[in-house]
């Protein structure tokens, strides 16, 4: 009984030769050129459509769906239709960098829309420098993410950009002196918006009474809420997705903390039946876009969304639509779908969109307003647009 | 002061380590199982409050009751379908550790199918108003399920002690064998356990629905693992020491937080564990287990 | 079994199938080795076969602990953790060149996984069973917790832009033989050593453990040495599959080590029988794998894996090959048997 269990191994992968030839058909396509045949072109998604982001991902995929099917209605791209291909990443490194690989290699797409959060997405930044694809990224948030090749966009805000917005904003426009935070450590949208909220608020001559952390998974804060009410800040700065965000204000009322509570884009769809949202009356935070906008194309987007999934759309979904509709229009802007004539398209494209009037920067990052929302009487109400003076 | 609120918050969700505990400590106690999926119970069960309360709409008193139900069927079919073949074989350890993993796992996925991923708000399960004690104020939720907990814990220490059925599980548990030679059926027995243990998470399941008011198919995962140190701390197999582990590990969690370490807060448990395994395998009120040759 | 006398002479039957096993493993080598040089397999399905031969360390090495030792481990990942971190720390801030840094990372991230298993090993082995596993879950996720704590390693942003294998401005063709050549080998090693290993007198002790730990320590056998022998060789092998593992996506995230990465590795494991090395290899292959084809049915594949475990475990708990072992000359001993008798 010798080492033979590798002849297995080699018998095993014989099989799977035969597979994997079989599905990679002509091979080595390598870049995006031979991807659309006369009539379609080829598009690529990546979603966590299962496990612990699947609702980010859902909601993605949803918004990427429902941009394609209006494009496609309204005579596609210079007259070609858009084929859109995805996969499920499951949240997971590994898989997203093995969809990116099969996208781009069997799929032959021309371009990508994804991934949703961000660890997979650098992942999938990384890979793609080898094929100078574009993606657009509609919500992964961390600033590297556009920082790793010229190839990668984004049509959301990034971290750092919205933690200084925020504490802008507390100490110009809600007065703060005190000022306490309290965020997800394991989450890296959530501790990289705290960490640029902490640094600009010292800058401002803020004084940042309370830095709490809680880890993934946690379901009790009361303890770090303890500690902030005991430092009566002015301001509780949450940048927290909205599934925490509903457990930290119940139990931030529970304790007895009054500071003005205020957060990121992550507290928007945090109103949902069931939720008793008088604990976070009058909180504020910014976000893409607003609900009440008088846009049509926002009400339009609203209620076709809500007729299609059943539910309401958030600013994953909005945000999803917008960046296809954005990798579209320059697609239609290059004349092509040769990569590099697709990214300089991307690069200099204007866009007006759902979350309003936008162009990139030399970072790839969108130029945009933010819209500041508050939470009054279970509704989202419109603030103001702000942008925090230089 | 702070320090006393702390403590009090430790108590609330110590509590329902404690109440989770108890299921694991029972099983255990009896079968020599760790029951992976019985934190996956307390979804189950969580899922079933939200069901009736918010989608049915029925009064709180028969969520609890149709939780506790469904809860324990629940238990008992796994019981069946997967561990009693292994039980009755006599089964490596570690094919029914893996068979429980498996269980968690299909529960998990199933509810994720089922209700899908995303998580779901039961805003004002039991009744919220601030209860002034002394200089302090203590959250209703807080003392119903302290109360609640304690309350269990003796009616399940009575049932254990005085009546045949509960003689019946300390016989099956003490020695199986031996039980069986009276006439102790210990099928019957198991199956028993079983659904008391999964009842109780039920019960946990509503007061974690009072407490923490939103639900997910992964929420059981974690505290299960943090009950299941609960009952290990304890002493796996004692009533009374579930409870107290339950409460030691929730107060320790929370004055690790309050001490602005909430960073390694799953360490400070993990190394808990570590630490007493390593000085007191049996736990606190645990007896120590014979290595049979 | 033939055994050789203890002068160490090999038989020459022995030999013979050594002969050919390495042959065979050469031209499977070079067979995939052209296949991916040409084109054939693209990036797609060699990035695949990358995972399946990282699974294939990971799944063995386990194996060595929860098979032949017979001690159930829930925190595996934990090791491929401290090794990816150690192999990706090295490469991007070492200052050398990626074609010699790379090597010394594998090393230095298995040596640093099995000095993680001496710490966690020396407490951990006084339990047994049930509480053995639960303590190694517990070490997995303490592992995971100071690795988010901590600002060396990243903390929650993980660490980003680890070098490929291959310096800056390498083609894709040659990457992709690059990575296929060390995870190709790295897993032939494993197997190789392990296999060794168990066949070697201190494999037999090990295995003595598994049958009955108080027989085998009446019998002489220095338990807790052997016990912790084995448990820190599969920590070891498992932070060389981290090193692989880093270098080959290029992200490191803390939250992949988790409790559920464990599990899917001690899936592999149980489902290809545990006590198994061939066993193991097929399993790491096939789930790899399967996954990849059953894309779309996403929502049904982790509802049908655990539905596959609680068969396996109900139905047939030793797993696929329970504790045999494959072999060529096995089989071509059973066809020959057959045909006789069919004679």
């Amino acid at each position: 009984m010798t080492m033979k269990k590798r002849i297995l191994a080699a018998l095993m992968a014989l099989a799977m030769l035969g597979a994997f030839s079989g599905c990679s058909n002509t091979g080595n396509g390598g870049s995006a050129s031979g991807g659309s045949d006369s009539d379609t072109i080829r598009i690529g998604g990546l979603a966590p459509l299962t496990g612990d982001a699947a609702s980010y991902g859902v909601a993605v995929n949803n918004g990427i769906q429902m941009a394609v099917e209006d494009i496609n209605a309204n005579g596609g791209i210079d007259g070609k239709q858009i084929k859109y291909i995805y996969y499920d990443e499951k949240g997971d490194t590994t898989e997203a960098t093995n969809a990116y690989n099969k996208l781009v290699q069997d799929d032959k797409v021309v371009a990508i829309i994804g991934d949703v959060t961000t660890k997979p997405t650098l992942a999938v930044a990384q890979t793609s420098q080898q094929d100078n694809i574009p993606i657009i990224t509609a919500t992964a948030t961390a600033a590297e993410v556009t920082l790793t090749g010229p190839n990668i966009f984004r049509a959301c805000f990034t971290d750092p950009f919205q933690g200084e917005l925020m504490a802008s904003y507390a100490s110009e426009k809600l007065g703060a002196t005190k000022v306490a935070v309290l965020s997800d450590m394991a989450d890296d949208y959530s501790s990289g918006i705290a960490e640029a909220f902490v640094a600009k608020a010292k800058e401002l001559g803020m004084e940042v009474v309370a830095d709490e952390k809680y880890q993934d998974g946690d379901v009790d804060f009361k303890s770090q809420l303890t500690n902030i009410k005991g430092q009566n800040p002015d301001v509780l700065f949450l940048p927290v997705y909205y599934e925490d965000l509903r457990l930290i204000s119940a139990q931030a009322k529970e304790v007895g903390v009054t500071a003005q509570l205020c957060g990121a884009d992550g507290w928007d769809s945090v109103l949902t039946d069931n939720f008793d949202s008088s604990v976070l009356n009058g909180g504020v935070f910014c976000s893409q876009y607003s609900t009440e906008s008088t846009d049509e194309r926002v009400q339009n987007f609203i209620s076709t969304y809500k007729e299609k999934y059943e539910m309401d759309p958030n600013m994953f979904a909005v945000l999803a639509y917008d960046a296809t509709n954005m990798m579209a229009q320059a697609i239609s802007d290059a004349g092509s779908t040769d990569s590099q004539a697709i990214i300089d398209a991307m690069a200099a494209l204007e866009y007006d969109g759902l979350t309003g009037h936008m162009t990139f920067d030399a970072d790839r990052n969108p130029q945009k307003s933010a819209v500041i929302v508050s939470i009054q009487d279970d509704t989202y109400k419109f603030v103001e647009n702000y942008d925090p003076e230089a | 002061m702070d320090f006393l609120t702390q403590i009090i918050n430790g108590l609330g969700q110590g509590s329902i380590y404690a109440l989770v505990a108890l299921g694991y400590s029972m099983v255990y106690g009896i079968t020599q199982l760790i029951n992976f999926a019985h934190g996956d119970i307390i979804m189950v069960g969580a899922y079933t409050t939200y069901v009736m309360l918010i989608m049915a709409g029925t009064p709180l008193w028969a969520a609890i009751l149709a939780a506790v139900l469904f809860c324990a069927v629940v238990g008992v079919i796994i019981e069946q379908v997967a561990y009693q073949r292994l039980l009755n074989k006599n089964a490596p350890r570690i094919s029914l550790l893996i068979t429980a993993i498996g269980v968690s796992m299909l529960l998990q996925n199933l509810y994720q199918l089922i209700f899908k991923s995303d998580a779901k708000s039961v805003s004002n399960v039991l009744p919220s108003f601030p209860i002034p004690v002394g200089p302090l104020e203590i959250s209703s939720v807080t003392l119903i399920t302290i109360v609640t907990s304690v309350l269990v814990m003796l009616l399940l220490q009575i049932l254990v002690k005085k009546t045949r059925i509960g003689k019946a599980m300390r016989a099956t548990s003490e020695d199986a064998g031996a039980a069986k030679l009276m006439g102790i059926s210990s099928r019957n027995t198991i199956a028993f356990t079983f659904a008391i243990g999964s009842g109780l998470a039920a019960i946990g399941a509503v007061l974690y629905c009072g407490a923490y008011p939103q639900i997910t198919p992964y929420m059981g995962s974690m505290l299960g693992l943090k009950a299941f140190v609960a009952a290990v701390l304890g002493g796996i197999g004692s009533i009374p020491g579930a409870m107290i582990g339950g409460i030691l590990i929730g107060v320790a969690e929370s004055l690790t937080k309050a001490l602005g370490w909430s960073q390694i807060t799953d360490a400070v448990v993990f190394g808990i564990l570590i630490l007493v395994l390593l000085v007191k395998p049996a736990g606190l009120l645990g007896r120590n287990i014979k290595e049979k040759v | 079994m033939t055994k050789s006398k203890k002068t160490g002479r090999i038989p020459k039957s022995k030999l013979l199938s050594y002969a050919v096993n390495a042959g065979l493993l050469l031209v499977f080598y070079f067979l995939f080795f052209a296949l991916i040089a040409n084109g054939t397999i693209n990036r797609y399905s060699s990035g695949i076969m990358t995972t399946m031969f990282i699974n294939i360390i990971l799944t063995v090495s386990l194996n060595l602990v929860s098979g032949f030792l017979g001690q159930l481990v829930l925190g595996h990942a934990g090791f491929m953790s401290v090794g990816a971190y150690t192999a990706a720390l090295f490469t991007l801030y070492s200052g050398l060149p990626i074609t010699i840094a790379f090597p010394i990372s594998i090393v230095l991230a298995g040596v640093m996984a099995a000095v993680f298993g001496v710490i966690i090993g020396v407490p951990a082995l006084r339990l047994r069973g049930d509480y053995l596993a639960i303590i190694t879950l517990g070490f997995g996720e303490i592992i995971r917790v100071i690795i988010l704590a901590c600002d060396f390693t990243g903390g929650a942003k993980g660490l980003r832009g680890i070098p490929t294998i291959l310096p800056k401005g390498s083609d894709a063709t040659s990457l992709a033989l690059a990575k296929y050549s060390y995870v190709f080998w790295l897993a032939v090693i494993t197997v190789v050593v392990i296999w060794a290993f168990v066949r070697s007198r201190h494999g037999r002790a090990v295995i003595a453990i598994r049958e009955d730990e108080i027989a085998a320590e009446a019998s002489g056998i220095h338990t807790t040495y052997y016990k912790l022998f084995a448990f820190v060789m599969a920590a070891f092998f498992a932070g060389v599959a981290g090193s692989v593992y880093a270098h080959h996506i290029g992200v490191l995230d803390p939250g992949k080590f988790n409790f559920d990465y464990s599990v899917e590795i001690l899936l592999m494991a149980v489902l290809g029988g545990l006590g198994s090395i061939t066993g193991s290899i097929i399993a790491a292959v096939a789930l790899t794998i399967l996954p990849e084809f059953l894309r779309g049915f996403e929502d049904y594949r982790m509802l049908i894996y655990a539905v596959i475990l609680i068969i396996v475990m109900l139905f047939k708990p030793s797993g696929l090959m329970g504790q045999r072992e494959f072999s060529l000359s096995g089989l071509a001993a059973r066809l020959t048997a057959k045909k006789r008798k069919g004679e």
